[in-house]
């Protein structure tokens, strides 16, 4: 029996058994939790795909060991809203109608939660550093941008 | 009213009824599911899923919604809506009373999938013929419901009304809901994108189109921003294994021995190896993952299959032809440019791009004795499911490729090879197997966007006039492997596997219809670098050949324009013969407030450079122009296109707003080609694997505004958008550097280390 972990995933608790502690939590969301997002991008740390809140921090769940992330908080997309009740930022992305496939959009959502959380008047500079490093394959940085500033400029 | 009873009449009752012309007067010889006396309209029965039959277009059902069969895909450009656009208008029925159905192999005919922006061009056609004919059926069974002409019917979301009889009303669904019309379209016999079905009802007019031209959002936006969207990634089958491959660490490498014991500590890994291909199966993801990397192969040592990459262009350029084409020369161009007072030409050259794309492929398929199941999210789901029946030698009906939205797809990428390595593994193994493939696999592996040299040359008159222009390709094939995922001897299963290999050979010349009299434009393709399971094998990528071909047509107009003294806009509209082309150019140019530029911009002081450049372009029928301001940063190389002006004319519009959308991914992504994009290899591999070392367009490097004029022709057909507005992009940038630094680059991308360089 490998070590016993406890998340907290989308209000949610969830009791695991490690018995490979180098399992990325990336898999324990997907395979055993059966949740549909975040995606497998590049297991690399390099794209964002895989991202979800990690104790309200964005971090990259195909590098990040689930072990480590042990009695932490975690929010996917999935937790953020409802359809009923949907974040700001999931209206925003709606209403500028970004994306086109969307396999990218957990990197650019939770970012942006962060970011209109911590810099609520965050700049078009700011919001293009807090972006950096994030994989859109299909174009959609235009209508990310105008997402956010939907939020940061109405703030 | 008899011709109206003739509308209606199926072809299987027609049988039954030994050809009388009214559907109640069925023999006993028909069962009761063909006859429709006691039940109402329609028949009971589905027809089979053919082309002609209307069923396999248009369902009513009985809550009065309707479903559509679309044989194509949407990969993220909103065309799932487009289609019920043009449905709910076509057949009287509000949008949201319309679904569409995409690319189920059981529910949907082959239109070809996602493919050269065909989806509104060639595949709505057969979608609106049927919703008119589907439209004229129900109105003659409420003309029998009524025993009044059709004439006297009108229709609202599909509540059919008897004028001036107000009780008089009848839904769609209460007239055939739940059943089946049971009416044979004509069709051509083509499948894929030229499939086309006719009817003979007549088409709406434009002019009375509601839904058509209104920009009604994408649904599947929400669905995944609530993480309700179930894309192919997600697909969990009961029993499910997890594949990984295993491909060789050097090109052309084959397997000498495979060494099970290097993975025996893993829980219950199988591995299935057949000549050289290499996978391994396992209940868990992670452990199939670990396992395709411990496991440890002795690969044979082949003899380098590519040259070093700097010497990729002059690989090209003395490589033996394995094939040519192009339009006939009007003229001798040789002839007229020794004689002309002045000659100028130029080389350009493109490089191996990726499609990278977002996520790598991922397929599961199910292969169970006497049936297959493939859930995929190629772009081209009927293919798909012919290249593993194919492969695991069933016939097509056997085999139900469903598909679910996937992580982006341009062209030929990953997508169809993962279907059949999957195919291969579940096979093995007996059990419904997921291959999702590893970031290396989709951008060290996927089909490549083709590397080229193009040759341009010109001759000038003592007027200054262009009297002479040959255009040359010098190129890999657009296709060393098909653009349709449907024969495994293409695929990278059936080339490890053993199978034979085979190249087309075909590549292009420019679209655009410049007139210089006496013009030569030709193509030459030299062989694949490798003929088997190549890293560098060619295929479909965004407008495919599309990018490289304008970027040395586009530039070199503006090379001509410097030549003859004359402004780029002004020369090309002195030279093209085509009136659409010349309306979008002179509309970018009036939207950016275009000023002359007249003779070479010498070479500017200073660190941050700024610059503007125009190119045209023309994807079939499809016309764009655009021009872009670019900052130059003299210091770090680094070229930032901040600003567009595009005007694109592609016939009739149906979503003004995602048509914009469509088009800035195009710039945005065209632009992420033309800058950062570059296929990295040595003699023994590619060496591309990852986001690092295959860098695309960071949001830092994102316009600060893309405006669109959008030219609609209410009239018209609606044409392409998927890739024409991805064309001009890269000539563009490049003119606009010229105009900014007085540097002409011909060699795309124009990375900061390239443009760096030139400054020194």
């Amino acid at each position: 029996m490998g070590k016993h972990i406890t998340l907290q995933v989308d209000g949610s608790s969830h009791d695991f058994d490690m018995a490979d502690p180098t399992t990325p939590l990336l898999y324990l969301l997907r395979d055993d939790l059966g949740l549909n997002n975040p995606h497998f991008g590049c297991g690399l740390s390099q794209c964002g795909a895989c991202t979800v809140l990690v104790n309200g921090t964005p971090m990259r769940s195909c590098v990040l060991p689930a072990t480590a992330a042990n009695d932490a908080n975690i929010t996917t997309l999935a937790g953020l809203g409802t359809p009923e009740h949907p974040h700001p930022v999931q209206q925003a992305f709606i209403d500028e109608q970004a994306f086109f496939c969307g396999y990218c959009m957990n990197g650019w959502v939770m970012t942006a939660v962060a970011l209109v959380r911590d810099k609520p008047h965050a700049t078009d500079a700011e919001i293009r550093h807090a972006f950096s490093g994030l994989k859109c394959r299909c174009g959609s940085h235009m209508s990310i941008i105008r997402a956010v500033k939907r939020l940061t400029e109405a703030a | 009213m008899v011709a109206f009873n003739q509308l209606m009449l199926s072809r299987r009752r027609a049988l039954c009824t030994g050809g009388a012309l009214f559907v109640s007067f069925a023999t006993s010889a028909c069962s009761s599911s063909e006859t429709t006396a006691a039940t109402g309209m329609g028949s009971a029965t589905k027809p089979a899923l053919t082309p002609p039959e209307l069923d396999s277009w248009i369902a009513v059902k009985q809550d009065n919604s309707v479903v559509g069969y679309f044989g194509k895909v949407d990969v993220g450009l909103g065309i799932q809506v487009a289609i019920a656009q043009i449905i709910a208008d076509e057949l009287d029925v509000g949008f949201d009373q319309v679904s569409v159905v995409m690319g189920d192999t059981a529910f949907t005919v082959n239109q070809g999938g996602a493919s050269g922006s065909t989806g509104l061009e060639l595949g709505s056609v057969s979608v609106r013929n049927a919703a008119a004919q589907a439209r004229a059926q129900l109105l003659a069974m409420a003309a029998a419901k009524f025993g009044a002409p059709a004439s006297r019917l009108t229709v609202n979301d599909g509540i059919v009304s008897l004028a001036d009889e107000p009780g008089k009303t009848i839904s769609y669904g209460d007239l055939i809901g739940g059943r089946y019309f049971d009416y044979e379209l004509t069709w051509n016999h083509k499948i894929g994108n030229e499939l086309l079905v006719e009817g003979t009802a007549p088409l709406k007019n434009h002019a009375d189109y509601r839904v058509v031209g209104k920009s009604i959002p994408r649904a599947d936006i929400a669905d995944k921003l609530f993480g309700n969207e179930v894309f192919n990634t997600d697909v969990r089958v009961p029993g499910m294994l997890h594949g990984r491959m295993v491909r060789p660490p050097v090109a052309g490498a084959i397997v000498v021995k495979v060494h099970p014991e290097s993975v025996q500590l893993l829980p219950d890994v199988q591995l299935v190896v057949h000549n050289n291909l290499v996978g391994v199966v396992a209940a868990k993801e992670w452990t199939a993952i670990q396992a395709a990397k411990l496991l440890k192969i002795d690969w044979s040592t082949p003899k380098p299959a590519f040259p070093a990459e700097a010497d990729l262009y002059k690989t090209i350029e003395s490589a033996k032809t394995v094939g040519k084409g192009g339009p006939k020369p009007t003229g001798d161009t040789k002839a007229t440019m020794a004689a002309a007072s002045k000659t100028i030409e130029a080389t350009y050259l493109w490089p191996f791009q990726s499609h990278a794309s977002m996520g790598p492929a991922c397929a599961i398929v199910d292969v169970q004795p006497d049936h297959v199941t493939i859930w995929t999210g190629d772009q081209k789901p009927h293919y798909v499911r012919d290249g593993v029946a194919a492969l695991l030698g069933v016939p097509a009906a056997k085999v139900h490729a469903i598909w679910l939205r996937g992580p982006g797809s341009y062209g030929r990428n990953d997508g169809g090879d993962s279907a059949m390595d999957a195919a291969v593994l579940s096979k093995a193994v007996g059990k419904p197997v997921r291959v999702q493939y590893m970031r290396i696999d989709a951008t060290a592996w996927d089909p490549k966007g083709p590397a080229s040299v193009h040759k341009t040359s010109a001759g000038i008159d003592a007027n200054g006039k262009v009297v002479a222009y040959h255009y040359r390709s010098i190129a890999f094939s657009r296709e060393n492997i098909a653009s349709h995922p449907d024969d495994p001897t293409q695929s990278l299963a059936g080339q490890f596997m053993g199978m034979p290999v085979s190249s087309k050979q075909a590549f292009d010349v420019p679209d655009e219809t410049y007139d210089f009299g006496v013009q030569h434009l030709d193509w030459e393709v030299v062989p694949a670098l490798l003929d088997r399971a190549s890293p560098l094998r060619t295929s479909h990528l965004r407008d495919p050949l599309g990018p490289q071909i304008n970027f040395a047509s586009e530039c070199f107009m503006d090379e001509l324009a410097l030549a003859t003294n004359m402004d780029p806009v002004a020369f090309r509209l002195k030279y093209l013969k085509d009136k659409r082309g010349t309306v979008v150019i002179e509309a970018a140019a009036k939207a950016a407030n275009w000023q002359p530029q007249m003779g070479h911009p010498g070479k500017p002081q200073g660190v941050l450079l700024k610059g503007r450049g125009m190119a045209f372009a023309r994807r079939k029928d499809t016309r764009v122009a655009v021009i872009v301001d670019v900052e130059v940063d003299r210091h770090t190389g680094r070229v930032w296109p901040r600003h567009w002006f595009v005007a694109h004319d592609c016939g009739l519009i149906v979503n003004p707003n995602t048509l914009r959308r469509v088009i800035e991914g195009n710039i945005v992504h065209a632009t992420s080609r033309a800058l950062f994009e570059e296929v990295a290899f040595n003699p023994h591999m590619v060496t591309s694997v990852d986001w690092l070392s295959y860098p695309i367009l960071d949001i830092k490097d994102a316009p600060e505004s893309i405006n669109i004029t959008l030219i609609n022709h209410k009239d018209d057909l609606p044409l392409g958008a998927g890739e024409p507005s991805s064309r001009p992009v890269a000539s563009a940038i490049a003119n606009a550097v010229f105009n900014a630094t007085g540097i002409r680059f011909r060699q795309a991308p124009l990375t900061k280390a390239r443009v760096k360089a030139a400054f020194i």
